[in-house]
């Protein structure tokens, strides 16, 4: 990034570019302080354009989508904070406009669904590993004492059967 | 191994057929219809110059003491001529109350689309800049609202009013909402 700042002609050159890019988003908007300004990025980047649904307010070039980056220029000028902001447009297009949704009762699976299919993935993992596990440490050793009377029947059945005792 | 084989795969079968089910009932809705959180409110207070008379400010205040449609339109938009012999018609013949919220239109090219179709509005306020309709959650015109007696948004359309919408949806819902009316006014 230092050396892109050292040369101001590909710096000009990549904001030529980003211009192209997002024309919305350039929008020249003067605002007293620079938290302000700020504030208005972050709102306009986080809000939702209800006419080009999957952009947000800085990105659509939807009519609507300028007359909510002024509506919320002039918001945020007037010194109104970003929870204001965003209650102005919820009480009028609903949740719907937030990217980032609520914590409410009808809303917990939107947020814990992720960490409760992790979980239940995770928990899927181990008990596979588990089972594998199991079936590749073979079968449990044999009962000493079955085991001895199988010694005893090979070894008392065939007297040539040399090494009976020596079985492993 | 025979006793867990239900388990193994009656489960995923069973996880399948519920996100099956999920994303099924999913595909039949327009993702384009925002529920507005104004239903149930009362109608978002306002006052604009008249189209037809500039003189003459309306607003909410006039839209009270009986059940009405409040049809967001511009000369600009195509499903709004799409709706607008219904319109028409409902005004003339079935005596229902609407009004116009005309949305980011120049006046000339307003009046000239009333004067050339019809002009089924009471009265249509002129929102040249947009603002009374970011108000009303306007983000696709055409829209109707319905508003009962005390001023109190019970429905949203978004999109053309067809005959199918009139027939199931607005009709019965005006004619419930005429007969609380008088009876709160009984």
């Amino acid at each position: 990034m230092r050396t892109l700042a050292a040369r101001p002609v590909l710096l000009a050159a990549a904001l030529a570019w980003t211009a192209a890019a997002g024309a919305a988003a350039i929008e020249p908007r003067e605002f007293s302080t620079p938290e302000q300004d700020a504030l208005y990025h972050e709102l306009i980047g986080e809000l939702r354009c209800l006419v080009c649904q999957n952009q947000n307010l800085a990105e659509s070039d939807a009519p609507l989508a300028k007359d909510l980056r002024d509506e919320i220029a002039k918001m945020v000028r007037e010194g109104r904070g970003r929870e204001e902001v965003i209650d102005f447009l919820v009480a009028r297009y609903g949740d719907f406009v937030r990217y980032r949704p609520p914590l409410r009762r009808d809303t917990w699976l939107l947020w814990a669904g992720p960490f409760v299919l992790l979980a239940a993935g995770l928990a899927a993992l181990v008990l596979v590993l588990r089972r594998r596990q199991a079936a590749v440490s073979g079968p449990p050793p044999p009962d000493p004492e079955a085991l001895a009377r199988a010694r005893a029947l090979l070894g008392g059945g065939r007297s040539d059967a040399g090494g009976g005792d020596g079985a492993p | 191994m025979s006793a867990r084989a239900p388990l193994r795969y009656g489960l995923p079968l069973l996880a399948f057929a519920a996100l099956a089910a999920l994303l099924w009932q999913g595909l039949g809705r327009d993702p384009k219809l925002v529920p507005s959180p104004l239903v149930g409110k009362p109608a978002p207070a306002f006052a604009l110059p008249s189209l037809r008379d500039p003189a003459r400010i309306v607003g909410t205040e006039d839209m009270r003491g009986r059940a009405a449609l409040l049809n967001v339109w511009a000369s600009w938009c195509t499903a709004c001529r799409q709706e607008h012999p219904l319109l028409m018609r409902i005004a003339r013949e079935e005596g229902v109350v609407i009004y116009g919220l005309n949305y980011k239109d120049r006046r000339e090219d307003a009046l000239r689309w009333l004067d050339g179709l019809g002009d089924p509005y009471r009265w249509s306020a002129h929102d040249l800049k947009g603002r009374v309709g970011i108000d009303w959650g306007v983000y696709g015109v055409p829209e109707t609202f319905v508003l009962d007696a005390r001023g109190i948004i019970r429905y949203k359309h978004v999109g053309p009013i067809d005959e199918k919408v009139w027939r199931e949806r607005l009709a019965p819902l005006l004619a419930r909402l005429s007969a609380e009316a008088g009876e709160d006014a009984r």
